[in-house]
């Protein structure tokens, strides 16, 4: 037989080796992979998903442009001096109406209000009020017909004749196939065209039939401002007679006309404030950096990023504080578990089982007792301060404050976390045999030096993987902070979940809980350069 | 080797024995002795093996002696001053380990000079000894591999040369071959040696194979349930066994229980379980009447009686199984009553194949059948 060193090695049936090789691995990966699928599919549907829509959450900010969306378009030609010009003014006018009309502005003005305090407000009286405004157009127009008020001729002028007769047929509470516009309206009377149909598509949002409820005032603006530009004696419709008188009324020099600024700033004086127009302008994105640099104390301004007053600085004394206490927390989780770790691996089998289910015992307790026990123990009237006092170590009058601060967050964590630090440490120091110690000692060393260069050198995996395990459950850790921590020993995952669960502004809470994600992998890859994760064991 | 260390060793050199035990006890739970009354003297400069079944308090005579385990009663004395008190690290006895014991984030040459360090050894001084042992041990390329990166054997010649680097002079090797093929086993049976022989070392060796004992000790001390059943050359060991367990544990042997009916001067008569009597040489058997088991190894058992000498015993025997094992045949016998009666014979040009259901004679010198205690 010759050796075909040149070509590719082939299997006995003449396909090549590497091809006959992996279709016989492949029933094997897709049996693996079929085990593993319901893990997958549930990992990435109830895990990885939320994480990913929340992470989304810390940059979105679609509220403004959709529920401002003439607005925005106006005010990208504002510089951002004085007041913008009427025609902003009109063109929010037109949104927020329609807004209110679906009760959208509130979200708005929530949304805004995290930038600008006072925007909640302002939006919500805004909306109460505008309705008062609009009818300043229908009241003239009744005077030429009173047909304007009702629904029904509103609908045949403006809707398809044959969307309409569909509609006709329908019951109460049914909304019927989307609206569809008459053909030639859109050039005829595009203003008016517009405002009915955000009228109509709000109606049928709600399930209502648009031909059957009048049409919102905005739709009443806009005839009145088409009628004052648009030449309307074209058009041969329904109500067109209607429609010119109208027109003519519109034409004549006694028709009263809206004056939209002076409307907003008399509805509200913040109206007439630009930096709750800058503060509109600056939001418009779909996309902002805003909630991320709010999370780094630092705020969106016209002119860029700012820093924020230092007395409002609060994230990132709260990062370092977070990173230090984690810090803290696992160096004494190091200190107090490598001796129960050693003692674990190296005691006779009867003693270290009973010492493995002390160390496990937390485990069947809920976290809540075991947290809410340290506020027992902790608190001025507590266990321990009356030990101390009884012991004389400490005076009755200056009992110790080890709860509700950072030292009572340290102490709780540091007890709850430390079967994570004492179980990687106990499964490497287990598969360090005795004989290592035996053999340093009969080369020379003395028990220190023997623990010290040989020993200890082994069991840095075990520190390695428990110490990475502690930091990162300590840097998100909640809980504990919020019970025993008080104002002082909280963490930034107590901010996060305050905005989450108490604010309502996910936004912020998700770049924080961004930030943390970062620092964590920043962390975990720092730690891969300096000791090498392959260091680090879990045992075996 | 540390300076105290060293005085005291000048000091006490005039001293006959350089390892010592004496009446010594040892016991794990206060109720059971695993080692009683051990007496052992060894010259300076001996290779003696432990031998023993596991159990038999071979492994705790050795860890007693490097320090590890602490003797309940008696007395241990290396070159003549008591060292039960003395902690492991200041012994400076050498020891090698089952499983080598290399400590695995240290490279070879760190390992070889961790020993030199704790002495607070200066580095020049350090890397010639760790050169000087590397090469004693044919590793002179390997010292910076880590232990995990070299076979069975390799680490075995660092464990060897880390046992040594210290210039100890008595070194305690505890079964280092346990884990090696049985070629690379043998070699290293003789680079041990060699090397010990070489620099005069005392060695305490421990092995369940006998073998390893009988080719590379000066003497044996065979261990059985705590005691020391026979310390003795290898030749000795093998040739004289002075009890039933020493001849059972050292070597093949075949055993036919009797009863002494007569003791003559060089030998006594023994009566086998089935009524037949035989000539044998008594050991351990004082008086008429004892129970007795007679021992005679299989190759000193003779199937062609004319090549025997005068007073040669003879004895007839059933043919049971015959194996050939190609240097040797093996073959099974009926002898007395005993089915597993073994003899060896030499394949030699003339030597005869022995079918089974055979009857025949076999015959061995009185010398051969000892008579030893029936246990």
């Amino acid at each position: 037989m010759t050796d075909k060193s040149s070509g590719p090695m082939l299997a006995a049936d003449g396909t090549p080796l590497k091809r006959s090789l992996s279709r016989a691995l492949r029933m094997q990966k897709v049996r693996a992979l079929l085990l593993i699928a319901p893990l997958l599919l549930f990992v990435v549907l109830t895990f990885l998903a939320p994480i990913a829509d929340m992470l989304f959450r810390s940059v979105e900010n679609q509220i403004v442009s959709e529920t401002l969306p003439k607005a925005t378009l106006e005010l990208a030609d504002w510089d951002g001096d004085g007041l913008p010009s009427d025609a902003v003014y009109e063109a929010t006018f037109f949104d927020l109406f329609a807004a209110a009309e679906r009760k959208l502005h509130t979200r708005l003005g929530t949304r805004l209000n995290y930038e600008e305090t006072g925007m909640s407000s302002l939006f919500r009286r805004t909306g109460r009020k505008l309705d008062d405004f609009g009818d300043v157009y229908l009241d003239q127009f009744k005077k030429v017909d009173r047909a304007w008020s009702k629904a029904a001729p509103w609908a045949e002028m403006m809707s398809d004749p044959d969307w309409l007769a569909g509609q006709e047929a329908l019951g109460r509470g049914d909304a019927g196939p989307p609206f569809v516009l008459r053909a030639g309206m859109e050039t005829l009377l595009p203003r008016t065209s517009d405002a009915y149909q955000t009228f109509a598509r709000a109606m049928q949002e709600e399930d209502d039939n648009p031909a059957d409820e009048k049409p919102w005032a905005t739709v009443h603006i806009a005839l009145a401002e088409d009628l004052a530009t648009q030449d309307v004696s074209t058009y041969t419709g329904p109500g067109k007679d209607r429609l010119q008188a109208t027109a003519a009324l519109v034409g004549s020099a006694d028709f009263e006309t809206l004056d939209y600024t002076a409307m907003f700033l008399d509805i509200n004086d913040n109206w007439g404030d630009t930096d709750v127009w800058r503060t509109i302008k600056l939001y418009s994105p779909a996309y902002t950096s805003g909630y991320f640099l709010n999370a780094v104390d630092m705020q969106l301004t016209p002119d860029g990023p700012e820093w924020r007053d230092e007395r409002e600085q609060i994230y990132g004394l709260l990062f370092k504080r977070t990173l230090y206490m984690s810090l803290v927390i696992t160096l004494s989780c190091i200190m107090l578990g490598y001796p129960v770790a050693w003692l674990l691996a190296n005691l006779p089998t009867r003693q270290s089982n009973l010492l493995m289910i002390l160390v496990l015992l937390p485990f069947w307790t809920s976290l809540l007792v075991r947290t809410s026990a340290w506020k027992v123990m902790l608190q001025q009237q507590g266990v321990v301060n009356d030990v101390l006092v009884w012991l004389s170590i400490v005076p009755d009058d200056a009992r110790l404050a080890l709860i509700n601060n950072q030292t009572g967050t340290i102490i709780a964590m540091t007890h709850i976390l430390l079967p994570f630090m004492i179980l990687p440490m106990y499964s490497v120091m287990q598969t360090i045999p005795p004989t290592y110690l035996r053999a340093a000692k009969s080369l020379g060393a003395t028990n220190w030096t023997a623990f010290w260069r040989v020993y200890f050198p082994q069991s840095v995996p075990g520190i390695g993987a428990g110490s990475i395990l502690v930091f990162i459950l300590a840097i998100g850790y909640y809980i504990t902070p919020a019970i025993v921590g008080g104002t002082s020993g909280t963490f930034i995952s107590n901010r996060i979940a305050y905005h989450i669960s108490s604010s309502g502004n996910w936004g912020l809470g998700a770049a924080l809980g961004a930030l943390l994600l970062a620092a964590v992998l920043i962390l975990y890859w720092a730690y891969d350069r300096i000791v090498g994760i392959d260091n680090v064991k879990l045992g075996g | 080797m540390n300076n105290d260390q060293g005085a005291f060793l000048a000091e006490n050199s005039q001293s006959d024995a350089f390892v010592e035990f004496e009446r010594v006890q040892k016991s794990y739970d206060g109720e059971t002795l695993v080692v009683k009354d051990l007496n052992l003297k060894m010259p300076r400069g001996e290779f003696l093996t432990m031998l023993g079944p596991s159990g038999s308090g071979k492994t705790t005579c050795l860890m007693m002696l490097a320090g590890f385990e602490t003797a309940t009663y008696g007395d241990i004395r290396l070159d003549g001053r008591p060292i039960n008190n003395i902690p492991p690290h200041k012994r400076g006895i050498g020891m090698v380990f089952q499983n080598y014991a290399l400590f695995p984030h240290m490279t070879v040459a760190e390992n070889l000079s961790f020993p030199l360090e704790v002495r607070k050894m200066g580095k020049s001084d350090r890397e010639a000894k760790v050169k000087r042992a590397l090469e004693m041990v044919q590793m002179g390329q390997f010292g910076g591999r880590r232990p995990s990166q070299l076979s069975g054997g390799q680490q075995q010649r660092i464990a060897l040369a880390r046992a040594l680097v210290f210039e100890a002079e008595l070194v305690l090797m505890d079964e280092p071959l346990g884990a090696l093929d049985k070629q690379l086993r043998e070699h290293m049976q003789f680079e041990i040696k060699r090397i010990a022989d070489n620099l005069g070392i005392t060695v305490v060796y421990v092995t369940h194979d006998q073998t390893e004992a009988l080719t590379m000790s000066d003497r044996v001390a065979v261990f059985d349930d705590g005691r020391i059943q026979q310390l003795a050359p290898p030749d000795e060991l093998y040739e004289a066994p002075q009890n039933s367990f020493v001849a059972q544990f050292i070597g093949e042997n075949n055993t036919l229980d009797g009863i002494v009916t007569e003791m003559l001067s060089d030998r006594c008569i023994v009566r086998l379980d089935d009524g037949s009597l035989i000539d044998a040489k008594p050991v351990n058997v004082t008086s008429v009447g004892e129970k007795t088991r007679v021992s005679i190894r299989p190759e000193r058992v003779e199937t062609r009686i004319d090549r025997l000498g005068e007073g040669a015993h003879t004895i007839k025997a059933e043919v049971m199984e015959f194996i050939y094992m190609g240097d040797i045949f093996r073959t099974r016998l009926k002898v007395a009553g005993n089915e597993d009666f073994i003899i060896k014979t030499r394949n030699a040009p003339d030597q005869v194949r022995l079918e089974p259901g055979r009857q025949i004679e076999i015959g061995w010198l009185p010398a051969d059948c000892r008579a030893l205690d029936a246990t």
